[in-house]
């Protein structure tokens, strides 16, 4: 009876918490569907207003050059700093000695630097070299970070050593090694470590917010952020940006989850 | 290896000397002077810059706490035996992390507009007569806050402490509850003292977060009304870029002092977190 109990109280909680996450997002969707004045009704429906908030939207913004812009920025900064970050947390790791120990105890401290800290004389450095609305500028402050690294440093813990030994025997060099043994075998990892810096590169509002000054570089949250500012009350073509806008990451969310605990299980270990 | 580290000191410590730097000179451009502690001496007086730093340890103090006590609750409820559904709550619970924070914060935004959602569902059930304007009072704009932040980042919180449970053995509960420990009991003897680590790392994440919040109080609340529900963030930024006279300096200045707080804070709780 006890037990019964509990569990009642158990699903009810779940049912909230699950509800209370899902139904905004339901809620988006359902708008993005309708006409501006069937929302304000609050109709809880979904509509046939689709496609002409779709047409209304690229009238009132460049949605395709934002979503290009968005697409290029986050796929090669998530390629590129997976990459670094990896052979980084790698070399730690696997060549391991006391002073490199106490350096990467150094380079987790700038995980405590807040970005509000930094924003402006990155946002100098970033003038002086010429890269303002640039892809480069774009990702340059986030290419190597201190949280991947040690994500990789941690998780190269389990890797079984023996495996390296045997890949120089077999006349391997290390690049090879690299690329050929320890990827493959770190995928759950890699999983994480790209749904991570994936989400955070496509959703990063404020360095762009300051570096993307020209209209044809804006990225999908500066032109959904713009669009609310510019006194647009249709708030289906807004709610259609924002779907328009979440739907990459939702996509790699699904492909990537069951990975992504996994990964990160395994550096918190 | 060389490269990564190169590049956060030329990223991150580099720009954070750079920082302090500026934020002992005023002016702008090339017509910066040398003013010593004067941005520093300024910020005491400056009841905007501590409006804001009340208003980002508000939402700390209030979100955090109910954030990882929540995640906590549903991340064992959803770790134990004969659940069903089990892969349905979480994928749903998680979701909202896939949602970026500009995106979220216009969602909800929309939703407790005047005329949105939220008014017209309660208004339709008779809660109120007139639809309530969310974002005219300060206690409910920085309520909004809080509930989106909750809607947010319980999930992800939710994730790290499952990912940690699923660590622990069962038997160990199995044994608890023969012993007669109810649900709290073994929740406070057991869950709390295992995952220490887990949840130090996420009150960390999320203290460091919520100082740094920006996103949400630019484009959520837009900071009003008036400047009552802007953070820290906020305030910098548009010190340094919005204003008709960018004041570099003194943003710096405004900075550098959160980044002192983030680390003491950070330290605290490292040093809290150990003695246990």
């Amino acid at each position: 009876m006890k037990i019964r109990f509990s569990r009642i109280c158990m699903y009810v909680f779940l049912s909230f918490a699950a509800f209370f996450s899902l139904a905004p997002l339901v809620w988006t969707l359902i708008s993005a569907t309708n006409a501006n004045a069937d929302i304000l009704r609050g109709t809880l429906l979904p509509g046939t207003h689709l496609i002409s908030n779709f047409i209304r939207l690229n009238e009132l913004s460049n949605l395709g050059m934002a979503f290009w812009n968005s697409a290029r920025n986050a796929i090669l900064s998530t390629f590129l700093s997976v990459l670094i970050c990896s052979l980084a947390g790698y070399g730690f790791e696997i060549f391991h000695s006391k002073a490199k120990d106490r350096f990467m105890g150094i380079l987790l401290l700038s995980m405590m630097i807040p970005f509000a800290a930094i924003m402006i004389p990155l946002f100098q450095l970033a003038a002086n070299l010429n890269i303002l609305n640039t892809t480069l500028g774009f990702m340059l402050p986030t290419l190597s970070t201190a949280f991947l690294i040690m994500l990789f440093r941690q998780s190269s813990r389990s890797f079984p050593r023996e495996m390296i030994e045997a890949a120089r025997i077999e006349g391997l060099n290390e690049v090879s090694i690299f690329f050929r043994i320890y990827v493959p075998t770190m995928k759950s990892t890699y999983a994480a470590a790209i749904t991570i810096t994936f989400m955070a590169s496509w959703n990063v509002f404020l360095w762009p917010r300051i570096i993307m000054i020209s209209p044809d570089s804006i990225t999908m949250p500066l032109l959904i952020s713009n669009l609310m500012a510019g006194y647009v009350a249709d708030f289906g073509v807004i709610m259609l940006a924002v779907l328009i806008a979440t739907l990459p990451t939702v996509i790699i969310f699904f492909f990537l989850q069951r990975h992504f605990a996994e990964g990160v299980l395994g550096a918190v270990k | 290896m060389f490269v990564a580290a190169g590049l956060i000191v030329w990223m991150n410590f580099y720009p954070m000397v750079r920082g302090f730097y500026f934020s002992l000179y005023r002016g702008v451009g090339a017509q910066m002077e040398f003013a010593g502690a004067l941005n520093y001496l300024r910020m005491l007086e400056d009841t905007q810059f501590r409006q804001t730093i009340g208003t980002t340890f508000f939402y700390l103090l209030i979100q955090v706490p109910i954030m990882l006590i929540t995640g906590l609750a549903l991340a064992s409820m959803l770790n134990s035996p004969g659940l069903k559904a089990k892969g349905f709550f979480r994928t749903a619970i998680f979701l909202p992390c896939a949602v970026g924070l500009v995106a979220y914060s216009l969602v909800f935004r929309q939703m407790f507009a005047v005329s949105g959602i939220i008014n017209t569902i309660a208004m339709n059930l008779g809660i109120m007569e007139t639809p309530f304007n969310w974002f005219g009072s300060t206690w409910s704009a920085r309520m909004i806050i809080i509930l989106g932040l909750l809607w947010r980042w319980t999930g992800f919180n939710m994730i790290f402490y499952l990912a940690g449970l699923q660590n622990i053995d069962r038997s160990i509960f199995e044994a608890a509850r023969i012993d007669g420990a109810n649900v709290f009991q073994q929740f406070r003897k057991i869950t709390i003292p295992l995952l220490r680590p887990i949840i130090l790392l996420t009150a960390i994440m999320s203290t460091n977060g919520t100082l740094q919040l920006f996103d949400e109080s630019f484009n959520l609340t837009g900071g009003g009304p008036g400047l009552t529900s802007r953070t820290m963030s906020h305030h910098i930024y548009s010190t340094a870029f919005e204003a008709l006279i960018p004041q570099i300096g003194y943003a710096s200045a405004m900075s550098f002092v959160i980044f002192i707080m983030v680390a003491v804070l950070a330290f605290i709780q490292i040093k809290v977190g150990d003695r246990r």
